[in-house]
């Protein structure tokens, strides 16, 4: 079985904050808006080094979309940035007209995603977003798994045409990705393979079903694991391929039940290749304050769950 | 020296192709497409430096956002005769397979449209934003924008008025068409605006009034007044007073035709009262 290494805990952020001043030493056409949450989104070197490039926009998430579909008239990239519950929910409709609607090349970076934000509670654990951004037409949807993936990510999603919606956390995770990969968009990535069950995950829990594997081998289990970094469009070849193999899925992600990467996963199964499936998500509720570590736990989104997930879809497959 | 007759004339034929459009498909909105029909042609045929052709980033040249996008009859007949697209077309207003769909959309690619505008209040944000991509280019062409009065009850536009004059975005003219007049009445009765003069003012913006919005010259004289403030370290705003339905006596004074159309017999008087001038389409 392969082994990954972990290369030291980092935020997925942090990698966001790293793609950034990459971007701003080697593309010109990039410009950061942020709705006063600089330090949380890890930007400050790009200001530093390109401050007319950056605009602070205050507490006023509708005008950033909108300023930055303006933006791209003249050319221009940008980047918006601010917790995920703010890039989307509260400005669904702005980005829904100025941005994808008007087929505007804006880039909406989303930190402190999902219920790992810890202690500021539900208000700000948005589990909602990857349902409310792929149901948008044109679209494309990221939640790239470590430190360095985020990184990659940040650096393709500038050379990617059109609106996105990049999605990262602020908990400190494994970070076990090579720092040197190319990030393709809507490319699944094999992590590991195996016979009797595809797990899919997306963004924290993929380090989570890494550990996950390695505990079901010493069961006698052989699991697949694929990273769906992109939920939007989704790699069907990829997921296609894995469950003519094992016949059985268990998707996993930081994100309601409802309109996440589990929806999608079923989605394509019902229509091409129907087989047992078990969600590893959270079950349409808001979450609460705690620690990352504590709510994973008692949300169910960590390796024990994915663990339990597996034996049931085994069961399911007979 | 512009030629306000020629430009009256445009107008005219430009009300004859609104109240034709909407009246072809029983819908859309004639009300304020007619009170803003003289700031439309003066903007687009006298005021704005325009290259030939479209390409969306419009570097070079100055640029237009209409953010109360329901007003697109006005906006397609004006953009059609500016030569953006063939006449002809605003036959397919708001028929099925058209570019020229109900609110206006980049999404079909319909040349002269740089942003989907219809659900209100969006468009100020998205015209600071294009200044801004003009300041960033050492373009020094200005951002124009149309704005409803009503439509100034979205808070999204305090956010972007707040920002432009906060960051001083001078080489944009946003102007408000205050007819008065929503969908449920009096503008005055469903949500006072008051008095944006002094509003705009103490959100650092340089403050315009013209209260003769539906007199080609004085629009044309106000527009060229506005340009010569923008560059100064604010951006500018030009509080428009107009008449919903300018031009066709029944439609005038009410907020009735907000969003309906003609039927064929008031279709008729309305044409009479605003005779051919350039050739329908």
């Amino acid at each position: 079985m392969k082994r990954y290494t972990d290369q030291g805990k980092q935020d997925t952020r942090s990698g966001f904050g790293a793609g950034m001043t990459e971007l701003g030493r080697t593309n010109p056409k990039v410009v950061t808006l942020c709705a006063d949450l600089v330090g949380s989104l890890k930007i400050e070197t790009f200001i530093d080094e390109n401050p007319e490039r950056f605009f602070q926009v205050g507490i006023a998430e509708a005008n950033m979309i909108g300023l930055a579909a303006g933006l791209t008239i003249g050319g221009y990239i940008p980047f918006t940035t601010t917790f995920a519950n703010f890039s989307t929910g509260r400005v669904y409709d702005q980005i829904r007209q100025s941005v994808a609607y008007s087929d505007k090349n804006v880039k909406i970076c989303a930190s402190h995603a999902g219920i790992t934000l810890g202690e500021d509670g539900a208000t700000h654990q948005i589990l909602e977003d990857i349902g409310l951004m792929k149901m948008l037409p044109g679209m494309t949807v990221i939640n790239p798994c470590d430190f360095n993936q985020t990184k990659a990510a940040t650096l393709a999603v500038a050379e990617h045409h059109g609106p996105v919606y990049l999605r990262f956390g602020r908990p400190k995770v494994a970070n076990f990705t090579p720092a040197d990969q190319t990030f393709e968009i809507g490319k699944a990535l094999m992590l590991q393979e195996g016979k009797d069950v595809t797990i899919l995950a997306t963004g924290h829990l993929v380090w989570e079903a890494l550990i996950a594997a390695e505990a079901l081998e010493g069961q006698g289990i052989s699991a697949e694991v694929i990273n769906i970094h992109t939920i939007k469009p989704l790699d069907e070849a990829a997921i296609l391929k894995s469950v003519a193999k094992t016949g059985c899925v268990v998707t996993a992600e930081e994100h309601n039940m409802l309109g996440g990467l589990g929806e999608s996963v079923a989605r394509v199964l019902a229509t091409h290749h129907p087989a047992p499936q078990e969600f590893v998500a959270v079950q349409d509720r808001f979450g609460e304050s705690g620690t990352p570590e504590q709510l994973m736990e008692k949300y169910g989104l960590n390796n024990k769950a994915i663990e339990a997930a597996v034996f049931k879809a085994l069961q399911r497959k007979g | 020296m512009a030629d306000i007759k020629a430009l009256e004339a445009l107008a005219t034929q430009v009300r004859r192709d609104i109240l034709r459009m909407v009246h072809a498909v029983n819908s859309g909105h004639p009300g304020g497409s007619l009170g803003c029909t003289e700031f439309m042609v003066a903007l687009y045929h006298e005021i704005m430096e325009l290259k030939p052709g479209f390409d969306m980033d419009g570097v070079g040249e100055d640029v237009f956002f209409l953010s109360n996008g329901h007003i697109s009859p006005v906006f397609y007949s004006v953009l059609a005769r500016k030569g953006y697209f063939p006449v002809e077309e605003l036959h397919t207003f708001r028929k099925i397979d058209s570019r020229l769909q109900g609110h206006p959309t980049t999404h079909e690619g319909l040349p002269g449209v740089r942003i989907a505008s219809g659900s209100l209040g969006q468009g100020m944000s998205v015209a600071i934003g294009a200044a801004l991509a003009k300041k960033l280019n050492k373009d020094p062409h200005l951002v124009f924008s149309l704005h409803g009065d009503g439509e100034l009850q979205e808070g999204q536009n305090w956010e972007a008025i707040m920002y432009a004059g906060s960051k001083g975005v001078d080489n944009l003219i946003a102007t408000i068409d205050r007819n008065g007049q929503q969908i449920d009445g009096p503008t005055e009765e469903v949500m006072a605006l008051g008095d944006l003069r002094p509003k705009l003012e103490a959100f650092g913006w340089d403050v315009m009034e013209l209260d003769a919005g539906n007199d080609m010259a004085a629009v044309v004289g106000a527009l060229q007044q506005a340009k010569t403030r923008s560059g100064k370290g604010k951006p500018v705003a030009l509080v428009m007073t107009t008449e919903m339905g300018n031009g066709v006596d029944f439609m005038m004074h009410t907020h009735a035709w907000h969003g309906k159309a003609p039927n064929d017999e008031q279709l008729a008087t309305a044409l009479a009262q605003n005779p051919e001038t350039l050739g329908d389409y």
